[in-house]
């Protein structure tokens, strides 16, 4: 087998050197009535080749060479080739976690600056050195917040990602943590009408995202101010983090949970992506997941650890701030080259790219007859459209013409049937849009 | 090295008496087993403590380290010096890194306490478990 | 096998001088930043442009990023592959990280992972144009269901901490399904630090057990801990110390009585892979590590992902959606399952990771076994010829790893630490130390299949070599590593004040 350095007689010579006379004597530990006595039924071997073939043909069953429409967390960015040429070097691809600090100087100086660009982004003053994605990042958050407060009702937005929000339920129900929804204004931001003195008095935390699961931008501000008064504190998702290149960050928050992936990761069906938490520096005792930290050497050469590792499970176990120990660490380098390329300016434009293109699509498909925008409030590069019809039957149409339509708010929110969340990037040509909007009006004149 | 003032608890904090008052901090040998101290959590002042219970922690890169209370009380001052220098627990434990002042409630519970030549019998006992 | 004395003497001449390795100090990237440099441009803009305090409101605009870095491509390149140049990695070498299992990583599972139809695909796209996708879910589940001879999988856990949370909610709504969560899981004293972290989520209390003193589970103090309060017993098998619980049977069989169910932390699956089911000797949950025992690179610390395999009666409370096959032969998501656990990672996990592992398995097939015992002969010829030079606690058969202590050496004052360290000067990365807790100066080495006997020679050479200068020279461990771009670093002043963050 091409993976596995040994001949035949390498192996019966290093038996021979334990002092064994088969290999099976080395199992010998494991019961003979566990120990099995027919190969696995599995599939191969495959040659390389083979393999290729193999994940070829899967490729071929899915929706490649469409052009996509769908946003709802997952965003599709352009990424430069340099990107993947460096981390698919072998001294960071195949390397562990950096615990031997002086073999790991390159992850560990990789994740400080990772840390440095997520504080620069967020407006916050430390970040982590990642979580799994950002549906655990925000629940995270929000267990952090209920350690920092000592209070166990938190308030969560309705138009936060409705699979994150599944996420911190499932984590919160055994904790004693309880969870009230906060209903959506006409605008499409929190209604901040609904945030009573009352129902924020006791309360741990708000839970919102900006721009939020129907891409309208919240007023951090007023909802902090708010929430401060009534001794709680404000945590804020972030899932589309291109939006940070022209949006102003959520200074306010006292936690902020994002998602990276826009920085420079592919969708892939999911994952992997990077998750991150950034908060204020009195906090970050309670904050989980990995840290690199700045020290210097016994003759003051500047190096990097990892640093307060009292709070994580490997030494406080039980006591943990969380149970997460690998976590997200190429994606974080995948993120840091990404935005290093792009720099500021590059990251500014690409922001105002999706603006514009997002406008222009909002616009075009605005003219269709039955087609109308549903929230007021601001929107980066994704929006809320109602239509005369089912989305779902819009969408299967649209697959006729090699595009994969707009996310079906009505999946998640019974309210919000026939509405479908639109999102257009950088990546998506203008004949693309105007594809789209062609289709949907010859779509929508057809007779059911 | 253990003043024959303070008294002494299993868990390596002492206890000093002064009329109602109490100051409470970590022995030399507790201090030694951590290593480099990091970081130290106290209570605020105004809180209750309960003795046998944990009130803090104290923390060097690898280890945590729990305080508990000698006695019961209520902390009226806390070390505020040890925020920005946790290491003077490493170098004068028994003196300006303690840890909080409190007022006890009860202060006959400080017989139940071990004094200095007991607490060093103890902590002899425990390097030799620790030597076989 | 050569014992290494010339090198040594070459090594040992380098103490306290400055690097081998390479010696550019590079800066960070933000101190290489000027005004108006950049690494990547955008094709134009082919839509009128909008101004954003318009279009937005100027409440919502923010000023340009203070300190953000700007540089040409060349200088991130030029950046990033200096800095890899200062790890060390399974592509230089061995990397013999007990309970890490760091074996070689296909390179035909990153050019798999890219492919256009499979990196670009996204997770909300429907089932109809997802069935490549779906279909590499589903035949991984079959595979790992085969390999651990479970009943039913999730793939959704993005990490092994992730699975142990899903596996004890799924424990705890299944008891809750029977009338009663129960209150506390019984860990052993050798188990990793996320196990009671992750029983201490899932709502429940940590029971720790001591060990007996082989190290293994003690079946009589077993029986006295489990009762109507104990919902399981969370264990790995092989144990932290690489060695197979001989009474699993038996141990199963007192938390089944009571109604308690046993979890496996499958960690040391690469000790077992081919060779033995844990579905067959009475586990009801475990996961698995693909970043482990299947080859997913671990990247500098992630991703990884952690499946969760469950005996039939746990199905029902599988979290959301679960991939089935209709019968119509068409892949789905299913999402319809009242009595699911929830979910607890958006979409359906580190797609790209299951990906690899899934090519990793492919590429093995029925053959996988001959890797266990490839891993399994290496660790039991590194302690052949390390025994008697280096303590070894537990005198048991030795499986996939090998765990000794530093108890000789500590008497000339060198700790399991001081040992690593000077094994980088070697060219190897440190073994893993101070764990598991049941070994004080624990000296935990796994060399996985990846090692040819060379390797291993090199690696046993240096740790006699090692064992030599502990007397000879301590100060030589103490004061190592000698040979790469920093020294020992100071985390005491990293930790008490804290910099996390490059500033201006």
């Amino acid at each position: 087998m091409r993976y596995l350095p040994k001949s035949p007689s390498e192996r019966h010579e290093m038996l021979e050197a334990i002092g064994a006379r088969s290999v099976e004597e080395l199992f010998q530990s494991i019961p003979a009535k566990f120990r099995l006595r027919e190969p696995l039924p599995l599939p191969g071997p495959l040659s390389e080749m083979e393999i290729i073939q193999y994940f070829q043909a899967r490729a071929a069953e899915n929706a490649r060479g469409f052009t996509s429409f769908l946003g709802a967390g997952v965003y599709q960015h352009l990424r430069s080739v340099v990107t993947d040429a460096l981390v698919q070097r072998g001294e960071f691809l195949t390397s562990y976690t950096p615990y031997q600090a002086e073999m790991a100087q390159g992850t560990l100086t990789a994740i400080f600056e990772f840390q440095t660009l997520m504080s620069q982004l967020t407006g916050q003053e430390v970040a982590n050195a990642s979580m799994y994605d950002g549906s655990t990042a925000l629940t995270e958050a929000v267990l952090m917040a209920e350690r920092l407060t000592g209070r166990h009702r938190v308030l969560i937005a309705r138009s936060v990602h409705p699979e994150y929000r599944q996420v911190l339920a499932t984590y919160a129900k055994n904790l004693g943590l309880e969870i009230e929804e906060i209903r959506y204004a006409p605008s499409g931001q929190v209604d901040h009408a609904a945030l009573t003195p009352e129902l924020l008095a006791g309360a741990a935390a708000i839970v919102v995202q900006s721009p939020n699961f129907f891409g309208v931008l919240e007023e951090l501000p007023a909802l902090a101010e708010k929430t401060h008064a009534a001794g709680g504190l404000v945590v804020t998702a972030i899932t589309e983090a291109v939006s940070l290149g022209i949006v102003r960050p959520p200074a306010e928050a006292d936690i902020v949970a994002m998602e990276g992936q826009a920085f420079g990761v592919a969708p892939s069906y999911g994952g992997p992506y990077v998750g991150v938490i950034a908060t204020r520096e009195k906090f970050m005792r309670q904050m989980p997941g990995r840290l690199a930290g700045q020290t210097t050497d016994a003759a003051g050469r500047r190096g990097f650890v990892l640093t307060l590792a009292t709070r994580e499970q490997h030494i406080r176990r039980e006591k943990a701030t969380s149970n997460i120990c690998t976590n997200e660490a190429l994606y974080a380098l995948v993120a840091t080259i990404h935005l290093c390329l792009l720099g500021k300016e590059g990251l500014r434009e690409m922001a105002l790219q999706n603006l514009a293109k997002a406008r222009f699509a909002q616009a075009e498909l605005e003219k269709v007859p039955g087609v109308r925008r549903v929230f007021s409030g601001p929107t980066f590069n994704e929006f809320t459209l109602e239509f005369p019809r089912s989305v779902k039957l819009i969408n299967t149409a649209l697959l006729r013409e090699k595009i994969v339509g707009p996310f079906a708010l009505g999946t998640h929110y019974p309210e919000l049937t026939k509405r479908a969340l639109v999102c257009v990037t950088e990546t998506t040509p203008r004949a693309e849009i105007e594809h789209l909007v062609t289709a949907v009006r010859r779509i929508l004149e057809t007779p059911i | 090295m253990y003043p024959s003032d303070y008294r002494y608890t299993k868990d390596h904090e002492w206890i000093k008496l002064d009329g109602p008052m109490g100051t409470i901090g970590i022995t030399d040998y507790a201090q030694a087993e951590l290593g480099d101290v990091v970081f130290v959590e106290l209570p605020k002042a105004g809180t209750q403590v309960k003795a046998g219970q944990s009130f803090g922690t104290v923390e060097s890169v690898k280890a945590v380290s729990e305080i508990f209370a000698p006695v019961s009380g209520e902390v009226v001052e806390t070390n505020a010096a040890l925020a920005d220098s946790p290491e003077k627990i490493n170098q004068d434990p028994h003196g300006a890194a303690w840890l909080v002042k409190v007022r006890l409630v009860d202060p006959k519970e400080i017989s139940g306490l071990m004094d200095a030549a007991a607490y060093q019998a103890y902590i002899a006992e425990k390097a030799k478990e620790h030597s076989t | 096998m050569n014992s290494k004395t010339t090198e040594t003497e070459t090594l040992a001449g380098t103490t306290g001088a400055a690097s081998r390795h390479i010696s550019r100090d590079e800066r960070l990237i933000f101190e290489r930043s000027a005004p108006g440099k950049r690494g990547m441009e955008l094709p134009p803009l082919d839509v009128p442009a909008v101004d954003p305090a318009t279009a937005l409101g100027r409440d919502f605009v923010r000023d340009s990023i203070e300190g953000f870095p700007e540089v040409s491509e060349i200088e991130v390149i030029r950046h990033f592959t200096r800095l890899s140049s200062w790890n060390y990695a399974i592509d230089l070498g061995m990397y013999p990280l007990g309970s890490c299992t760091m074996k070689y990583n296909p390179r035909v599972n990153e050019f798999v992972a890219r492919l256009d139809g499979l990196a670009s695909e996204h997770p909300q796209q429907p089932a109809e144009v997802s069935q490549g996708c779906l279909r590499i879910l589903h035949d991984l589940q079959k595979c790992l269901l085969a390999i651990t001879g479970m009943d039913a999988a999730t793939l959704q856990p993005a990490a092994g901490a992730q699975g142990e949370l899903t596996g004890l909610l799924i424990i705890r709504a299944y008891l809750e399904s029977q009338g009663n969560a129960r209150k506390k899981v019984l860990i052993p004293d050798s188990a990793h630090g996320t196990n009671p972290a992750s029983v201490v989520i899932a709502g429940y209390e940590v029971q720790n057990i001591k060990s007996n003193q082989r190290g293994q589970i003690d079946t009589d103090r077993l029986r006295e801990y489990v009762n109507d309060d104990v919902a399981a017993l969370m264990l790995t098998n092989p144990s932290t110390i690489g060695v197979f619980e001989e009474r699993i049977a038996e141990i199963a069989q007192i938390l089944h009585e009571r109604g308690a169910l046993v979890y496996m932390d499958g960690a040391n699956m690469n000790a077992l892979a081919g060779i033995a089911r844990p579905g067959d000797f009475g586990v009801d949950v475990m996961h698995l590590n693909l970043h482990k025992t299947f080859s997913t690179p671990h990247g500098g610390g992630g991703p990884g992902a952690g499946p969760v395999m469950v005996k039939k009666i746990l199905e029902p409370f599988l979290p959301v959606p679960v991939v089935v096959q209709k019968e119509n032969g068409q892949y789905a998501l299913d999402h319809n399952r009242p009595r699911a656990i929830g979910r607890v990672r958006a979409y359906c996990g580190n797609f790209g990771v299951l990906l690899r592992a899934l090519a990793y398995t492919l590429a093995y097939g029925p053959g996988i076994r001959q890797a266990t015992e490839d891993a399994v002969v290496n660790a039991n010829y590194i302690r052949k010829h390390l025994e008697g030079i280096f303590d070894l606690p537990y005198n048991l058969p030795s499986m996939h790893e090998v765990v000794f202590s530093d108890a000789r050496q500590k008497k000339h004052g060198v700790n399991t630490t001081d040992i690593a360290k000077r094994l980088i000067d070697y060219g190897f990365h440190p073994y893993t130390t101070a764990f598991p807790l049941i070994v004080p100066g624990a000296m935990m080495i796994e060399p996985t299949e990846s090692e040819s006997r060379e390797e291993c020679d090199l690696f046993i050479g240096a740790m006699r070599a090692i064992a030599a200068e502990a007397e000879a020279n301590p100060e030589l461990l103490k004061t190592a590593p000698h040979s790469t771009r920093v020294g020992r670093l100071d985390e005491v002043a990293a930790a008490r004040k804290p910099i996390l963050r490059w500033k201006p």
